[in-house]
């Protein structure tokens, strides 16, 4: 009797350990699932543009020959539309944030405002694209330039950054906001010294985020009417060093037309002609490359202030 | 909002078994009943919610340069007490209060006072040491900033000379640039009060501030609070009434949101004046 109850407790455990190594393996195989078809995508990918990407295909403008296009116009539409969006985006909605988690009032308008920016979040880019055009286009007369196109993603990206940078917010424990107006410092100062600092680092990636996404919009722009073949940069600025001798044609930017690198492959790849399959390879493996040294900015930023911040 | 009749009865009872209210506030620091007391609590009634009353009619007269200690149960309203002398009641919707503070004589709720000057004068040290994820030098330097001192030598002198006066500089002064929580907690507490020393109040709160702390650190910061009595007026809320016993002038004993007795620490502890406070003195309740 004893003997066969131990025995039955055995194979339970058994059956226990069982489960317990069986889960450890699904999670196992589903991590790499995902990271073997990035690994066939980048190959692929890479196998493709190997020979097109060059120096050249980086300083030329966009052509009907594949041998002789290029990618100058979108990597500068990119630059200047990325700076703006988040010199537009970022601001705005930290500010949006630390309103609604500093000062509003916990009751039913900020509960629908909260919701609304949850629904934001996860309405399709598209129809960011057909605001942009009713109204910073038609309604304010802004034209199809780079401003509209800024103002349309950053406000694509403000749901993004503002439930991140609340998440931040909310993390800052209650006590140093204690310690610190108890100290004799108004509500102002104690944000901008103490949480906002704290939660720079969580901010930071909400920004990274964002930034990813913007930078991989193409529906939005297409709406709001971005260019898909431009043989011009925005402001006709075609080196860094020229904004800083030249730098009034920084004032043109916001009203030239313009194209991204998303809008350049969208237009590669459906072209009839095959051989620009390889050029829109190329062209990913560009805004794959700008993707990263957009995020390691932003890493690095978030470092740095991690270590400033001498948790 | 409902109560149900159970709990009503029950607290109907416990009110009438408790002995008629008679504040013995106005009686404290008869030593010097004509000098103005630093701080004066006259009928102070508070609520969080317009339903939720913490503290009943308390009257309290404290003197300058004097220890306060504020004693009680959990939950008996003398943290909320404490954090309505600086006002940080504030910050939680939905407070509201009845009755005066009097700081030097002077209604800390009246219009003209500015909250941010008031919290200045009236310093507060935590129960759970707060010290920001900062530098020790940028922890203390934090409050004459604010009250915008620039001069690195002003600075440098204030942080040295709070370090010194919360007996915390012969410990860090080789790693005031290094971070504040690499401190022990008995230090980080030290500097909490070295912070507030910093911006030169005249009144310091401090809530159980050694409720956390070990032994050897507790006995440090009571240590401290006998020397900052010379300069300061104290008001401390402890748990611990042997810490009470020690540190402290005067002392408070809160229950149920009420005052029910304050007086000289000496005849409160050995002639205590209500049934409720020696029971809790000698450790029946509580």
């Amino acid at each position: 009797m004893s003997f066969s109850s131990r025995s039955e407790s055995d194979r339970i455990l058994k059956w226990r350990h069982f489960k317990s190594a069986a889960f450890r393996v699904i999670c196992n195989v589903s991590t790499w699932v995902g990271i073997v078809v990035l690994i066939l995508m980048m190959i692929g990918v890479f196998q493709k543009a190997i020979g097109s990407l060059d120096w050249a295909f980086l300083t030329r403008f966009d052509s009907y020959d594949p041998k002789r296009t290029g990618v100058f116009a979108g990597l500068w539409g990119c630059f200047w539309l990325m700076l703006f969006t988040g010199l537009l985006g970022i601001p705005v909605s930290v500010a949006a944030a630390i309103y609604l988690e500093e000062y509003s009032k916990k009751g039913w308008l900020t509960q629908i405002i909260q919701m609304n920016i949850s629904n934001l979040a996860g309405v399709p880019s598209i129809v960011y694209g057909i605001l942009g055009l009713t109204i910073f286009v038609r309604y304010l007369q802004l034209g199809s330039g780079v401003l509209s196109g800024a103002l349309t993603m950053a406000i694509l990206i403000m749901p993004i950054i503002i439930i991140a940078s609340q998440e931040a917010l909310r993390s800052v424990p209650q006590s140093l906001r204690h310690a610190s107006l108890a100290l004799g410092a108004t509500k102002w100062q104690t944000i901008w010294y103490q949480v906002l600092p704290a939660s720079v680092p969580g901010i930071m990636t909400g920004v990274i985020l964002a930034l990813s996404r913007a930078i991989g919009e193409t529906a939005p722009l297409i709406v709001v009417g971005a260019a898909i073949y431009i043989s011009q940069t925005p402001g006709r600025s075609e080196s860094p060093t020229e904004l800083i001798t030249d730098p009034s044609k920084i004032a043109d930017v916001p009203s030239s037309g313009f194209t991204v690198l998303p809008l350049q492959i969208y237009n590669y790849s459906t072209t009839a002609k095959l051989a620009f399959r390889n050029e829109a390879a190329a062209a990913i493996v560009v805004l794959l490359v700008l993707l990263l040294i957009m995020n390691g900015v932003a890493i690095f930023i978030r470092n740095h202030f991690q270590k400033k911040l001498k948790w | 909002m409902v109560t149900s009749p159970m709990e009503m009865s029950t607290f109907a009872e416990l009110v009438r078994k408790r002995p008629p209210y008679e504040p013995t506030g106005q009686s404290v620091a008869n030593s010097d009943e004509t000098a103005l007391p630093k701080l004066e609590v006259k009928h102070l009634d508070f609520f969080y919610d317009k339903n939720v009353q913490v503290l009943f009619d308390v009257n309290m007269r404290i003197p300058s340069q004097s220890v306060m200690a504020l004693i009680g149960p959990s939950g008996c309203g003398k943290s909320t007490f404490l954090r309505t002398l600086n006002r940080m009641n504030d910050i939680v919707e939905g407070t509201t209060h009845a009755g005066d503070i009097l700081l030097d004589g002077i209604d800390i709720f009246a219009r003209s006072i500015d909250v941010v000057a008031l919290r200045k004068r009236v310093g507060m040290v935590f129960q759970k040491s707060n010290p920001f994820p900062k530098s020790i030098y940028d922890n203390i330097a934090f409050g004459p900033r604010l009250a915008g001192e620039k001069n690195k030598k002003v600075l440098d002198e204030k942080v040295e000379q709070s370090l010194k006066q919360a007996a915390l500089w012969d410990e860090v002064k080789d790693r005031l640039k290094k971070s504040a929580l690499a401190l022990s907690g008995g230090q980080q507490q030290r500097l909490c009060i070295a912070r507030t020393l910093a911006t030169t109040p005249e009144v310091i709160l401090m809530d159980e501030p050694a409720s956390a702390l070990d032994p050897a650190s507790t006995a440090k910061i009571e240590d401290l609070i006998f020397e900052l009595k010379q300069e300061y007026t104290i008001v401390i809320v402890t748990h611990n009434m042997q810490q009470a016993a020690r540190v402290s002038d005067y002392t408070g004993f809160f229950y149920q949101g009420k005052l029910i007795e304050v007086g000289e620490t000496k005849s409160l502890f050995t002639k205590p004046q209500q049934k409720q406070t020696e029971d809790y003195i000698t450790g029946r309740f509580g």
